[in-house]
């Protein structure tokens, strides 16, 4: 983990989660004076505009606008839920924001429920880091105790009551509806869009979802104005952003930069390349975003634009690194086993297709491909995109199409020969349990 | 059927939600009676969901819709491995292939002393650690080497 950047600055690993430690690098100053100042919410919503925060889980969907989409005036209950279902392959940085600096989203969720009206809001806690879930409930514990959650937090007629949700192991539950669902006590399968969350949501009422990392800055433009916050990214892409490095890198890890930094210097950061071997592929936010050759990476700067003018989309800001050593079809088999698993079943399109696509591209790699396997991928994808409920269906796709665009000569070479062109040998050196250094 | 204190437990994440919106609390309540029985059998998925007032098939369909209920016994331990691929990169399926070799057994089954469960998982949220896996469902284990993991298995067989 590197302690650089906004959201991890001053965090020293697991020994400084608590809320004194959080309270003297400066935490809760923001949800002090939004309250002491009695700040109107509608200011609060245009600093974020300002601040041009981008949704942090995938979208990367303006935070500002979402939040005006709420209803102002509406009467009853309103919900505010923390996306921290992080499953993406890939992404692990929520994980660390949660367990070393649990307060910053806790802070963050508050002024989001204060500038929306919510009286109630759930972080929807992947169920795998059940550890992280249990630290969470600790801070919680804290901030009550201290009066800055709960009723009438701070002396004022504000209220907020926060709880934590654990998922137990489904990948779809970080959609957004299907999240919903979850903390309903459902099974997580999407629903319909619209009605869109902000006007029927948890329990039927209006909602905000955002990511960890979203609300986790919320505090930081509060005090630094959202202007101070967009210029320490660039225009249209502000802030700074944790990418979680993974894969044949000597440092795999969270590093926080501003938005904006050449990928080169992410990579730096990260200790460069495993054994000095060559980069060959990135997949730059998270596995449902398209693959980019390691020559176009290298010439990206780490931000929403950059990524999606070289063809793919800074996501979760989950940054897979793969060199020479790897095999792109296998590479493939495994993401489409993933989204195969992980399909909740609702739609056709998406229930039959990624299962479709896994075994074709199982075929591929195990030496049964046909000629015309890549057209029949090409073919199952296009009936995939854009006819399902949710976008899981999308995301299965996308890997599919991009590897086949950029690397459709291996996946050829498999099909006439019956092998990988990357030496068995050569994959299983690349392949090792990684001892760190 | 559950111990005085699971049940404590489930009240407790039962009050986090509105009080017509029980239901909310199934999942928890499903992860507190897994953690003391080992498993789910239907029995208990009923008298969760009767303990939450709702119906049991409701109750059913949230036990088998999410991967780390487990609706059948499993050993004593189970240990779920990453295999995906940013962990495959950085050797979660030498980890995985080891840990067969070690136990004996393959993905999904058991070893004859009913002490060890291997199960293949998907992405952790932890693949900066890997390999990675997880022991009981709540305890994640990082940066696994062979060394770590002959200790953690020698850990486990006595517990
Ligand atoms: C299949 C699927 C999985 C998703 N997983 C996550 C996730 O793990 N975390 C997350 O924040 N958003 C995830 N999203 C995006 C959410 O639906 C939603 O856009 C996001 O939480 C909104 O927060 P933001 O605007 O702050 O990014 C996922 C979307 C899809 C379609
Ligand atoms: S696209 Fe797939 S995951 Fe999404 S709702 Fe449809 S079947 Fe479920
Ligand atoms: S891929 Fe293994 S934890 Fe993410």
């Amino acid at each position: 983990m590197s302690a650089s950047g906004l959201i991890l600055a001053g965090v020293d690993g697991d020994r400084t989660w608590g809320l004194q430690d959080y309270v003297a690098r400066g935490g809760y100053s923001a949800l002090r004076k939004v309250i002491s100042e009695k700040i109107p919410p509608e200011t609060i919503i245009a600093e974020l505009k300002a601040s041009s925060l981008r949704g942090r889980g995938g979208a990367g969907f303006p935070t500002g606008l979402k939040w005006s989409f709420m209803p102002r005036s509406f009467p009853g209950a309103k919900y505010l839920a923390c996306n921290s279902d992080e499953g993406e392959p890939g992404t692990f940085k929520d994980r660390d924001i949660l367990r070393y600096n649990p307060h910053t989203v806790i802070e963050g969720m508050t002024i989001a429920a204060y500038a929306m009206g919510c009286e109630r809001g759930y972080n929807y806690i992947h169920g795998e880091i059940f550890d992280v879930y249990e630290r969470f409930e600790a801070a919680l514990a804290e901030a009550r105790e201290a009066g800055l959650l709960g009723q009438n937090i701070l002396g004022s007629d504000f209220s907020f009551e926060l709880f934590a949700h654990h998922g137990y192991g489904a990948y779809i539950c970080g959609e957004e509806t299907a999240l919903l669902e979850s903390i309903e006590g459902k099974k997580g399968q999407p629903r319909f869009k619209p009605p869109f969350p902000a006007s029927y949501g948890l329990y039927g009422k209006p909602t905000t979802i955002n990511n960890t990392e979203t609300f986790a800055s919320v505090p930081f433009i509060i005090n630094m104005g959202g202007e101070g916050f967009l210029n320490l990214g660039k225009p249209n892409n502000g802030g700074t952003k944790l990418f979680s490095v993974s894969g044949h890198v000597n440092r795999p890890g969270n590093y926080e930069v501003a938005m904006g930094t050449p990928f080169s210097e992410l990579l730096e950061m990260a200790g460069g390349m495993r054994g000095g071997r060559k980069l060959k592929a990135v997949i730059p936010g998270g596995s449902s975003a398209p693959v980019l050759p390691g020559s176009v990476m290298m010439d990206c700067t780490m931000d929403y634009d950059s990524i999606s003018k070289a063809g793919s989309m800074l996501g979760s800001g989950a940054v897979i690194v793969m060199d020479e050593t790897t095999c792109m079809v296998k590479a493939l088999e495994r993401l489409s086993y993933f989204y195969f698993e992980e399909s909740c079943g609702q739609c056709t399109p998406c229930r039959e297709g990624t299962g479709w696509l896994y075994r074709v591209v199982h075929r591929i790699e195990n030496g049964l491909g046909r000629k015309d396997d890549l057209d029949l991928l090409n073919s199952v994808t296009g009936n995939i995109m854009g006819r399902t409920i949710c976008a899981l269906g999308d995301a299965a796709s996308m890997p599919v199409q991009s590897f086949v665009k950029h690397f459709g000569s291996e996946f050829e070479y498999h099909i006439e020969n019956k092998k990988c062109l990357v030496p068995p040998e050569v994959q299983y050196e690349g392949s090792q349990i990684y001892v760190r250094p | 059927m559950l111990s005085q204190e699971s049940l404590q437990q489930i009240d407790r994440e039962i009050a986090k939600y509105p009080p017509d919106q029980k239901q909310s609390a199934v999942m928890a309540a499903l992860r507190i009676a897994q953690v003391e029985k080992g498993w789910l059998p239907k029995e208990l998925i009923e008298f969760v969901a009767s303990y939450l007032q709702m119906p049991a098939i409701a109750a059913y369909e949230v036990a088998s819709f999410y991967n780390m209920y487990d609706l059948e016994p499993v050993g004593r331990h189970k240990i779920t491995v990453c295999t995906n691929l940013p962990c495959a990169l950085s050797g979660g399926v030498h980890a995985a292939d080891y840990l067969k070799e070690k136990l004996g057994i393959d993905f999904n089954e058991t070893t004859p002393d009913g002490k060890f469960t291997l199960k293949e998982g998907e992405c952790m949220g932890a693949c900066g650690d890997a390999p990675v896996l997880l022991v009981n469902n709540h305890h994640m284990c990082s940066w696994m080497t062979k060394e770590k993991i002959d200790q953690i298995l020698a850990e486990l067989a006595d517990k």
